[in-house]
């Protein structure tokens, strides 16, 4: 049931009843992140040409609080942010502690690569923290290595490889060539396109190795021509985590095909060209504050965010406990400017979302795509459904 | 694309548009706006025929009467202003600029005050007729739309798309006093005659709220799953209740349907299946034709309110966003 803010609620007495102290009305949330992370990095090619300008996802968590300060004023409630940067797991745990004792927060948004964000909640199980995941794409995290206090906004990499895969199926392109960099962000992702490949029955007619090089004597390797020659395709699959070989494959292949992944159309959480379902307000809203365009991971903390203010003004508390429930609740109803509401997966933890089919400056459709069916919930044709997921197991 | 203007129809039916009587007060015709196509498509509600289509200025979407039906003012998002198109002469002839982005407004019954909702400053504009200029600003939730004066004009209601909730304004102080937390994405709003309740669409919980407008307290929700469809798949925008306060109808969205809803006991009581993503609704003054607006297919759909029964759709323009009939 809804309710009203008006005034001196019974509800809201209730509550302020309840907790014993003024600072008790103010609820913090933490953001823990890695100094330098390299993910967020400018990324720069040869002659200087900005490839990727330098983000930050704190400014997605900034967005939202700023959005949630009405909200606040109507409850009677204050939300803050505090960040912290740590150079290590330890040093993040380090800050988890120090928030925790010296401000009482125990909902934290993590932005980490995958390896630090599972030691990090590895090391913090049975406490009454919540940890949300806001940039790591590791299928990982959501499978063996899931935490009951650890939720993730970001989509997995095996979210954006079935969305693509149901952009391939519904236009009959079943047949991919693969090409993989050296990296091992490259390898995670061509895995993950190779596992979706095998649900949706696309065939991968062969996994090729590329490497950004001029050495002839490497050429099968770094010759687009040969690396595209070969057997029968309908598209060219990227994993190029640098962007930097993707960029060039476009028009450069053996047969007339289309490069998808890395390069050319691709899944997303968010793209800045996103012109449904109110998103032009929110893209509008980011921009002003970070100046630059909204990026995956803001969209993650922006949600991570939005969501733990959603719980307080539904609730009307600062109960961590309570709030900890309505986050999970399979009612939650949160507004993720994609149009289809979003909530948790019980069995990960995982925010089951739409995802956006983007090339570079246009988003061509929304995933699920129409004729993907599921007995419950469309969203969960993308990711680990729950019988396939190993979290748990 | 601003400037493209969408020509189906005129060209089409090689009209001739008779001038003069016709085109003033109660001629019958039909306006929508099309908010990707920059344009007013204008029809023969006899006919239910496309006659003519009119230039605006950037997406187009809510609009209002002058009280004399002489004028429509119509929202334009894209170029922050607010159109004035005489309906006489198919023409937009003056505007009320440096309005950030209007989506949804209203004029008090008196024409003094123009209240829009304002998404830039997360506000409510309360525009001086007169001298054509903001005079206040009221404070709200992010992303403002709907706009709903009381019938005496001393309350205007808002919604707060991104932050569910409906804000209560108070005329003469211009001061909000309530909030009232509501379903997920709210959207437009609507009140029976006798103004004991509010209702509410939020758009993502796919139901309609029913605010007691006394207490301010949400003693109601009304949820809607037409057959085949799910919850998810449900996201009302639109509605409206009929004068006599007996029934509601309610667009819901990418559902492509139309509710019926009984005002009374608030029980759905049918289903009506219209275009790709219906937002826009409007009753002719008779009210024995329901207009809905359909974004997605860029038609309109007319509906038979007696018989519940689609009469026929529409092409108009480019996403139409809202619709007004001169009867």
């Amino acid at each position: 049931m809804a309710l009203c803010l008006c005034g001196s609620l019974a509800t809201a007495d209730h509550v302020a009843a309840q907790t014993s102290n003024v600072q008790a009305r103010e609820l913090v949330i933490g953001y823990l992140s890695i100094t330098g992370d390299p993910r967020h990095a400018e990324k720069r090619t040869y002659a200087n040409i900005v490839l990727q300008p330098a983000t930050n996802p704190f400014d997605g968590a900034r967005t939202a609080l700023k959005e949630g300060r009405i909200l606040g004023r109507s409850l009677k409630l204050k939300f803050r942010l505090e960040q912290a940067e740590g150079k290590d797991q330890a040093a993040l745990l380090e800050n988890l502690d120090r928030l925790n004792r010296e401000a009482g927060v125990r909902f934290f948004l993590v932005d980490a690569p995958g390896a630090v964000v599972a030691g990090l909640a590895q090391s913090t199980r049975g406490r009454d923290l919540l940890l949300i995941n806001v940039s790591a794409l590791d299928d990982e995290l959501r499978g063996a290595g899931c935490q009951t206090h650890l939720l993730h906004t970001m989509p997995s990499r095996a979210m954006l490889a079935d969305a693509l895969a149901q952009y391939l199926v519904a236009r009959n392109w079943r047949r991919v060539m693969l090409l993989q960099g050296p990296l091992a962000e490259d390898e995670a992702v061509a895995n993950a396109f190779r596992k979706t490949a095998r649900k949706f029955g696309i065939k991968i007619v062969q996994r090729r190795n590329f490497i950004a090089s001029n050495d002839p004597r490497q050429r099968e390797q770094n010759n687009i021509l040969l690396l595209t020659s070969g057997p029968a395709h309908d598209a060219v699959f990227v994993a190029d985590a640098t962007r930097e070989f993707a960029r060039t494959i476009a028009y450069q292949t053996a047969e007339p095909r289309l490069v998808i992944g890395d390069a050319g159309l691709g899944a997303a959480a968010w793209h800045w060209a996103w012109e449904r379902h109110g998103a032009p307000q929110l893209n509008q809203r980011f921009d002003r504050l970070a100046k630059r365009p909204m990026t995956n991971a803001d969209w993650a903390a922006w949600i991570a965010v939005r969501a733990i203010i959603e719980a307080a003004a539904r609730s009307a508390t600062t109960d961590f406990a309570t709030l900890v429930d309505y986050l999970k609740s399979p009612s939650l109803v949160l507004d993720g400017y994609k149009g289809t509401p979003a909530n948790f997966r019980p069995w990960n933890g995982q925010l089951r979302q739409p995802l956006l089919l983007a090339t570079h400056n246009a988003v061509l459709t929304r995933a699920p795509l129409e004729g993907f069916l599921h007995p419950t919930s469309y969203l969960d044709t993308l990711g680990a459904d729950r019988a396939e997921s190993s979290c748990g197991k | 694309m601003r400037k493209i203007i969408w020509l189906i129809g005129t060209v089409a039916l090689g009209l001739t548009f008779p001038q003069g009587p016709l085109a003033a007060k109660n001629s019958g015709l039909i306006f929508v706006s099309n908010e990707k196509g920059n344009s007013i498509t204008v029809l023969d509600s006899n006919l239910d025929k496309v006659l003519r289509t009119i230039a605006t200025c950037g997406r187009p979407r809510d609009m209002e009467w002058s009280a004399d039906r002489r004028f429509i003012y119509v929202a334009c998002a894209d170029d922050n202003r607010i159109g004035i198109i005489d309906v006489a002469k198919f023409e937009t002839v003056d505007a009320i600029r440096y309005i950030e982005e209007p989506e949804a407004f209203e004029i008090d019954q008196a024409e003094r005050f123009l209240y829009v909702s304002n998404e830039e400053d997360a506000a409510l504009s309360v525009v001086d007729m007169k001298s054509r200029e903001v005079v206040a600003m009221v404070e709200l939730g992010e992303e403002p739309e709907g706009v709903m004066i009381s019938r005496d004009g001393s309350t205007v209601y808002v919604t707060a798309e991104a932050s569910n909730m409906v804000h209560v304004i108070d005329v003469k102080s211009r001061e909000v006093v309530a909030d009232i937390l509501v379903g997920t994405r709210p959207r437009r709003l609507a009140a029976p005659p006798d103004e004991r309740e509010i209702w509410v669409s939020a758009e993502l919980s796919g139901r309609v709220d029913v605010i007691d407008a006394k207490s301010f307290q949400v003693i109601d929700e009304i949820p809607f799953l037409p057959r085949g469809f799910r919850k998810e798949q449900v996201t009302p925008v639109d509605l409206l209740i009929t004068r006599d306060g007996v029934a509601a109808y309610v667009a819901l969205g990418r559902a492509n349907h139309v509710a019926v809803v009984d005002v009374k006991s608030r029980k759905v009581e049918d289903y009506i299946l219209v275009g790709s993503r219906a937002w826009g609704l409007t009753l002719n003054r008779d009210e024995s034709k329901l207009y809905v607006a359909n974004g997605l297919s860029d038609d309109i759909t007319i509906i038979d309110t007696a018989k519940r029964k689609v009469i026929k759709s529409v092409p108009v323009g480019l996403v139409p966003y809202g619709i007004l009939i001169d009867d």
